[in-house]
């Protein structure tokens, strides 16, 4: 029964011709170290129920090193526990404890470096300074991982997924949690990040520079301290994703600082202090987003140009657009705006007068945020009314011109 | 049973009393007679403690009244113009003293309720009752508590002649129990056969205060309306309202 | 002191204002909710009614009720009652009053369409602003000499609070937008039951946008246990502090 088990494992694994290697107790090895050095390219590794403190472990064979029934690899506060260096090679099943920290080295549970086709699956990670830590590696794969962190300062924490100058990466169904930034991405390029969840983190949700030609989508960021980064980067794809909750005088859905030629279509917004925020950026396509009950939806600085805000539904936000300059270079238009008030005589649809997303009121905050005591007053309100009458500080033409009469249909 | 010392009450520029001094005693009915804005009424409202002196005391059974309200128990008052919460109905209004005073509700007297028929109007708003309707409430609540001082402030000026009788039986029957009414009225003939004394004020002086028997041995008039006018005459102040009371007095109202 | 206000209340709840104060309130939150596709527009709306409608409302019915209701005063500091217990009989019969006009109004639609922590918040602020706003009218209506000053002291109360104050704010914020003024802005919210009152909704309705800048502090601060306690506190003081005054006021004035 128990080798038809494994023969199943190894056949799924992929590396059904070679030899298993069971460690553990019963297994023919009784430590981890000696079973990776007694594998060869090609060989599983199966590692039996228990807890195994054996400090630093390094692969760099072609071998699966293969947990059963999840032992635990613990780092006793110490060590950091797995270096993966090499080709095709596979970490699964597995849980990661009490990793080392070390201010000067970035120790990880699992750190890969120089690598290609890499598969870090199904494992549990706790207490880890950084959790998997990517760098100079071609095809890494991370999947299914629980990475659970103990947050303690920026300093004292680690990033939960980390990938440095890396191609082709897929960070997919991750649950990661309690870390520095949930998943970091600086010089990766051409790779995938999807149905992760990525929430209670110190800083970022996902902290994302020096980045081209990725996708994220269907990723959940909730609650984290500073929301999502999205920085010095071009070709960005950002799909399906939900930026909720993100609560703070710096937190954002997403901050975007000099992004160029990107996507970002079909994202929920909910309950962010500032659900979408463009700095230096231009060309982005912004389309069937649902912006609901944020603090700010969308803050477009003076310094972007040529972007695009249509078929979005603006509902329930404090502010739908703040800016900072006098003058807009963005396009905004076909937009459902819950706040506007203006009228659609030939029933077409969009309605007659444009509608004035930037309000007097969030100028003036903007310049003295003190005044934010004064929201949502009656003096508030009267000053909104007389700008609308007679509009001087708004920008002019940060204007929708045709908007909806009833939210897009999404 | 009420003394009033050396009291003076200033209204901005208006002296509206200048050092009162009286005394009143049980079975006293005395009146208060003067022209308006004599301080006939401030003067009451002084003994009530709605109003303040600035100086001096009153004291009821020989205890100052500043800053207290229980001596009120002592004392009936109706006011001159007495209003009422427009919606409450009279039998509301009964109810509630009684439940305010509620120590004291087996001791009422109910005569005057009863003699004014206002049991037929009970159930009545008091926004849809006359003038003299109200006068007639307000005579009622001044008896309801068979105080032994009641304090009337014009009291028969709004009630038809008929009501203006019961309401002087009455006050002749309570004058019998050795209660003190003190009253003020400026139709001086209703006062005739009730009063025992007079106070006679004047821009807040008072002019005098004596029994109607000395006033009418002063003067050797047995009409009181006489007598006072003789008074004025002889103490010839020429003031212009001495001289209409007077024409009042031997119009054919009077007598 | 609830046997007097009984009466009170009574009379306030059969009077047409009353009625049609309540009225006007179940209609317009109704027709909010019912209107608006989404009910958070219609609260704003209903925040301006509970900011501005309700304090402006309190005012100028309390203190027509006070001189409406002065004889009525009167009669009953005839009666054997201190002046305190008269006043906050009264304070209490029209607040209850007003109470219940903006709980049925507002309190039954908010109820029915949007039972949310917003919904009891705006109910909490409309309540407390409601005790605020009467108690000040109390203050307005015992210190001015008639009821035309009365009211126009009420309404320079409600100009002030409900307008002046928030201009005079954005003076001094910006006048001193050099210096850290996060704490000056708490401190300025306290002066303000009007503003007090509003954060303390808007808190709920805007959380997420007050989590930005200053707004945090709110949140840290207004948020937490303290902040709650603080608000209610603060609410009390401005009940507690104009009524008193009332009351001391009251206590020395001649009726």
């Amino acid at each position: 029964m128990r080798y038809c088990f494994l023969i199943c494992i190894m056949i799924f694994a992929g590396y059904a011709n070679g030899n298993t290697i069971l460690v553990g107790k019963g297994g023919r090895v009784s430590t981890i170290r000696e079973g990776i050095s007694m594998a060869v390219n090609g060989d599983p590794v199966m590692v039996l129920p228990g807890i195994y403190k054996e400090g630093h472990l390094t692969i760099t064979k072609s071998i699966a090193l293969i947990g059963k029934d999840r032992p635990v690899l613990d780092g006793e506060h110490k060590y950091e526990i797995l270096l993966v260096s090499g080709k095709n090679i596979r970490v699964s099943g597995f849980e990661f404890r009490n990793s080392g920290y070390s201010a000067m080295n970035d120790f990880a549970s699992v750190k890969v470096v120089d690598a290609r086709q890499i598969l870090i699956s199904d494992n549990h990670i706790t207490g880890a300074y950084f959790a998997i830590h990517i760098s100079n590696t071609a095809g890494a794969t991370v999947r299914d991982n629980r990475i659970e962190g103990t947050p303690r300062s920026e300093q004292l924490t680690g990033n939960a997924i980390h990938c440095w100058k890396s191609s082709e990466a897929l960070i997919e169904n991750n649950h990661v949690q309690g870390h520095r930034d949930g998943i970091y991405f600086e010089f990766v390029t051409h790779s995938l990040i999807r149905n992760n969840i990525s929430e209670k983190n110190i800083r970022y949700g996902l902290h994302f520079m020096f980045s081209n030609d990725d996708t994220y989508q269907h990723n959940t960021f909730q609650d984290n301290g500073a929301g999502v980064a999205v920085m010095y980067s071009s070709k960005v794809k950002m799909e399906r994703n939900l930026f909720e909750d993100n609560w703070g005088p710096s937190a954002y859905g997403i901050l975007l600082k000099d992004i160029s030629d990107s996507y970002i279509f079909h994202n929920t917004f909910r309950r962010n202090t500032m659900a979408l925020h463009l700095e230096g950026s231009s060309r982005i396509d912004i389309r069937y987003n649902r912006f609901s009950e944020n603090g700010w939806a969308v803050k477009v600085q003076a310094s972007c140009e040529n972007n695009k805000f249509h078929h979005n539904n603006f509902t329930g936000n404090s502010f739908d657009v703040g800016t900072n300059g006098s003058i807009s270079l963005n396009d905004f238009y076909n937009n459902y705006w819950d706040k506007y008030e203006g009228y659609d005589i030939n029933h077409d649809g969009i309605g007659d007068i444009p509608y004035h997303p930037v309000s007097m009121y969030s100028m003036i905050v903007e310049q003295n945020p003190a005044t934010l005591m004064l929201f949502r007053s009656f003096t508030v309100q009267l000053i909104d009314k007389a700008e609308k009458a007679i509009p001087s500080l708004t920008p002019e033409n940060l204007t929708d011109t045709k908007p909806f009469m009833k939210p897009v249909q999404l | 049973m009420i003394s009033i010392e050396h009291i003076s009450k200033k209204f901005r520029k208006l002296q509206a009393l200048d050092n009162i001094n009286a005394g009143f005693e049980p079975g006293q009915v005395v009146s208060l007679v003067g022209p308006n804005g004599s301080g006939k009424t401030t003067l009451i409202k002084c003994i009530l403690g709605m109003v303040r002196p600035d100086r001096g005391d009153i004291l009821v059974n020989g205890h100052s009244v500043q800053q207290q309200h229980g001596y009120r128990k002592q004392i009936g008052y109706m006011p001159q113009i007495g209003r009422y919460p427009d919606n409450m109905k009279i039998r509301q209004l009964f109810e509630m003293l009684y439940t305010l005073r509620q120590d004291e509700a087996e001791n009422t007297d109910r005569e005057l309720i009863r003699d004014f028929e206002l049991e037929n109007i009970f159930e009545k708003p008091m926004r849809t009752l006359s003038g003299g309707t109200r006068q007639k409430v307000s005579a009622a609540l001044a008896f309801l508590f068979n105080p032994p001082i009641l304090i009337l402030d014009e009291p028969t000026a709004g009630l038809d002649p008929l009501a203006a009788e019961i309401l002087k039986a009455k006050m002749m029957k309570e004058k019998k129990k050795d209660k003190l009414i003190l009253i003020t009225s400026h139709i001086l003939s209703d006062l005739d056969e009730l009063t025992s004394h007079i106070m006679y004020m004047q821009d807040g002086k008072q002019i005098f205060f004596k029994d109607l028997d000395a006033v009418r041995e002063d003067t050797g008039e047995i009409k009181l309306g006489r007598a006072i006018a003789r008074i004025m005459k002889g103490d010839g102040p020429g003031n212009a309202w001495n001289g209409r009371m007077f024409s009042v007095i031997t119009g054919d109202k009077i007598i | 002191m609830i046997k007097l206000s009984r009466y009170v209340l009574y009379d306030i709840l059969r009077s047409r204002i009353i009625i049609a104060y309540t009225l006007f309130l179940l209609i317009v939150s109704c027709s909010m909710f019912q209107m608006e596709e989404n009910s958070s527009k219609a609260l704003l709306s209903l925040l301006n009614i509970v900011l501005i409608v309700l304090p402006l409302v309190s005012l100028v019915f309390t203190t027509i009720h006070y001189y409406n209701s002065y004889e009525f005063i009167e009669l009953m500091s005839s009666q054997p009652m201190s002046r305190t217990r008269i006043l906050m009989s009264e304070y209490t019969g029209v607040s209850i009053a007003l109470l219940s006009a903006f709980f049925i109004g507002v309190g039954i639609p908010v109820l029915i369409y949007m039972p949310d922590e917003t919904g009891f918040a705006l109910l909490f602020a409309g309540a407390a602003l409601t005790l605020v706003f009467t108690s000040l009218a109390f203050f307005a209506s015992v210190r001015a000499r008639d009821k035309a000053r009365g009211i126009g002291f009420a309404l320079l109360l409600w100009f002030y609070f409900a307008l002046i104050y928030d201009g005079l704010v954005l003076l001094i914020l910006f006048s001193f937008s050099d210096y850290p003024l996060e704490k000056l802005t708490l401190v300025l919210s306290a002066l303000n039951p009007i503003d007090l009152g509003r954060i303390f909704i808007i808190l709920k309705m805007d959380i997420s946008a007050l989590m930005g800048y200053t707004g945090a502090l709110y949140k840290d601060f207004f948020g937490s246990g303290t902040g709650v306690l603080f608000t209610g506190g603060i609410m009390l003081v401005w009940i507690v502090v104009p009524l008193w005054l009332a009351v001391k006021k009251f206590k020395h004035k001649d009726l």
